[in-house]
């Protein structure tokens, strides 16, 4: 049963367009997608091979910016950013790797959170080439109706997950661990760590880049403060695989549906709309100081602790 | 080089130096947490938003002195350092998780309640104080008349970066003389041999964080007159803060002056010579050129030169 869970769910979400659902709940859905795809290429950087980074939004905006580029400059249809994308992330995660993954543990995360923050500046002030500040307006949309978009990126979380999991389950994916869990041991017993941290990075980035490619062609604008966004992308991403579950394959899908639903409700209610980051700053520390590993990880530790409050009261 | 140039030079050269003093305050807050506790504080910025904000508000709504209210502020946010430490680090501390940075995640966590809470209660305007010697400035034409060049002095920096450098001098003394600070210092170059050499470890990281707080409070403090105030404004103070450890050197005091100072002067030239809005890229430069050809920071030249190497 357990074996079939990822075909049973992915028949349902491929089902789920042709019930006739309203567009705001297709919306939603494909936001839910979109960043359990972008939640799994960081937890494949950060949960497995534990080099915790704190600027996805630098690989999401580069990749979302490449198709915008493309669009605004050559005059070419945006979605040929996607597969651009690959090739450009992947160049841009090596120079950046080659500088961050010097550094271990809190630095490396700092590292990576300065590197979003510049790349957001950068984008800024090259005016010529990405607009600056007035961002890049995709004028004409591909499709009105939303389905193809879903189905678009439902093939992308399909293919990230099953790469994360092929990769997880090779020998690369047992190198990761064990980079996570010592680092020095793991050198000493001949994985070339650098290498293998790299690949680590370039994978996740280059995944990340392809959600930001379709986030420009779904959202039909991006500007730097949207593309490169610390608190917007950056931490939310680690918020989703925090309180899904770290290095679990299915903490990502968990985590996002959970955030971007309670983003929906909060914003839904009057008066709560500004307050969203203090209510997911307090779940995030409730999470981490109660559930370390998030939902799916300390899933019998929950069980637990929900069973022991019924019990009490 | 005219005699323009070399008066552009020289007050961005002065520039640079004031805002270093007060960027060696942020620095070392930052530096002491980091050398106690192993951890970043990525709430930093944000604690110094909040000290700002206990000023600002001192200022309207008793006019007292931003100046004065470091006396104020710093308390204040050696008590909120405490409580942070006490109750939401340490709990952390405990719990066996796969990541080890979850420390620093939380951090991140607080940084953004704090952040959203200012935004929430006093709303995304920019606010300054309005201080009567805000635009005053001393002119080296008035002391010395037949000068070649002029240059000016802002009163208002000049007196935060005179605080800023008694502050710093009372926290050498604090940490060199006294029994606390010899304590702090010994629990952050070997915890383990503090712990059995009888110093209240527990005790001694509390107060660290409590201490840190407060430096970055004063620091606002000492900020405000001559910045301007806005509650998303902790970020760019907690790279600042970073790229100073990591070039002062890690956990070290005198590296982090060093490095402020250097921050400081640097970014004020990009200022002037490569255009305002690139300052924060010299910063991420200045970073990685220090990554790749001095991974020690500043402290390990210092220590190079000690032993004759």
């Amino acid at each position: 049963m357990k074996k079939f869970a990822p075909f049973i769910i992915l028949t349902i979400l491929a089902v789920i367009p042709l019930t006739g659902l309203s567009t705001y709940m297709l919306h939603i859905l494909i936001l839910v997608i979109m960043w359990s795809a972008i939640g799994m290429s960081w937890n494949l950087l950060g949960g497995y091979c534990g080099q915790v980074s704190f600027g996805h939004a630098a690989y999401f905006g580069v990749g979302a910016y490449t198709a915008g580029i493309l669009y605004s400059k050559l005059g070419l249809s945006p979605w040929w950013g996607v597969p651009l994308s690959i090739v450009v992330v992947s160049v841009f995660s090596l120079v950046l790797g080659f500088i961050v993954l010097r550094l271990r543990g809190p630095f490396f995360a700092l590292a990576t959170l300065a590197s979003g923050e510049v790349m957001r500046i950068t984008t800024e002030n090259l005016v010529d080439l990405t607009g600056g500040a007035m961002g890049i307006l995709i004028q004409k949309r591909t499709w009105v109706d939303k389905t193809w978009y879903f189905y678009i990126i439902l093939l992308i979380a399909a293919s990230t997950f099953i790469l994360v999991r092929k990769l997880m389950e090779s020998k690369l994916g047992y190198y990761f661990v064990a980079i996570r869990e010592d680092q020095d041991a793991a050198e000493s017993l001949g994985i070339n760590t650098t290498l293998y941290k790299t690949l680590a990075l370039c994978i996740s980035g280059v995944l990340t880049g392809i959600a930001g490619a379709f986030y420009t062609n779904y959202m039909g604008y991006i500007d730097p403060h949207v593309a490169f966004a610390l608190h917007d992308i950056s931490i939310i991403t680690i918020m989703i695989v925090m309180v899904g579950g770290v290095a679990t394959y299915w903490g990502p899908f968990v985590g996002a549906l959970i955030m971007v639903l309670l983003a929906e409700v909060i914003r839904s209610m009057p008066g709560l709309g500004t307050a969203h980051q203090t209510l997911f700053g307090v779940l995030l520390i409730v999470i981490i100081i109660f559930l370390p590993n998030g939902i799916v990880g300390d899933y019998k530790k929950l069980k637990r602790l929900l069973g022991f409050r019924r019990a009490s009261t | 080089m005219t005699s323009v140039q070399i008066e552009v030079f020289l007050q961005t050269l002065i520039a640079g130096l004031l805002l270093g003093g007060l960027y060696a305050l942020i620095g070392l807050g930052m530096t002491l947490i980091m050398g106690v506790m192993k951890i970043i504080n990525l709430a930093h910025g944000e604690l110094m938003m909040v000290g700002m904000y206990i000023a600002y508000w001192m200022f309207v709504l008793f006019n007292i002195d931003p100046y004065l209210s470091v006396f104020i502020a710093t308390p204040a946010l050696f008590f909120l350092g405490i409580a942070i430490q006490k109750f939401l680090v340490n709990p952390v501390l405990k719990v066996e998780s796969i990541l080890p940075e979850n420390q620093v995640i939380l951090t991140v966590g607080i940084g953004m309640v704090l952040a959203n809470l200012a935004t929430v209660f006093f709303k995304s305007d920019y606010r300054s104080t309005p201080v009567a010697y805000a635009t005053n400035a001393f002119y080296l034409s008035d002391f010395w008349e037949t000068s070649p060049i002029e240059l000016s002095l802002s009163v208002p920096w000049t007196v935060s970066f005179v605080f800023a450098v008694v502050i710093t001098i009372t926290l050498w003394f604090f940490l060199a003389k006294t029994d606390t600070g010899k304590s702090i210092r010994a629990t952050a170059q070997d915890l383990e041999a503090a712990f059995l050499m009888g110093v209240n470890v527990k005790l001694m990281r509390v107060i660290t964080f409590g201490i840190g707080a407060g430096l970055v409070g004063a620091a606002g403090c000492l900020f405000l007159p001559i910045y301007y105030l806005f509650p998303s404004l902790g970020g760019q103070f907690t790279l600042i803060a970073f790229v100073i450890t990591i070039l002062g050197g890690l956990g070290s005091t005198i590296g982090a002056i060093i490095g402020g100072l250097v921050l400081g002067v640097f970014e004020s030239m990009t200022a002037t010579y490569i255009g305002m809005g690139w300052a924060p890229v010299g910063r991420f430069v200045i970073f990685v050129v220090c990554l790749i050809f001095l991974p020690g920071g500043v402290a390990s030249l210092l220590k190079r030169k000690k032993f004759g190497k």
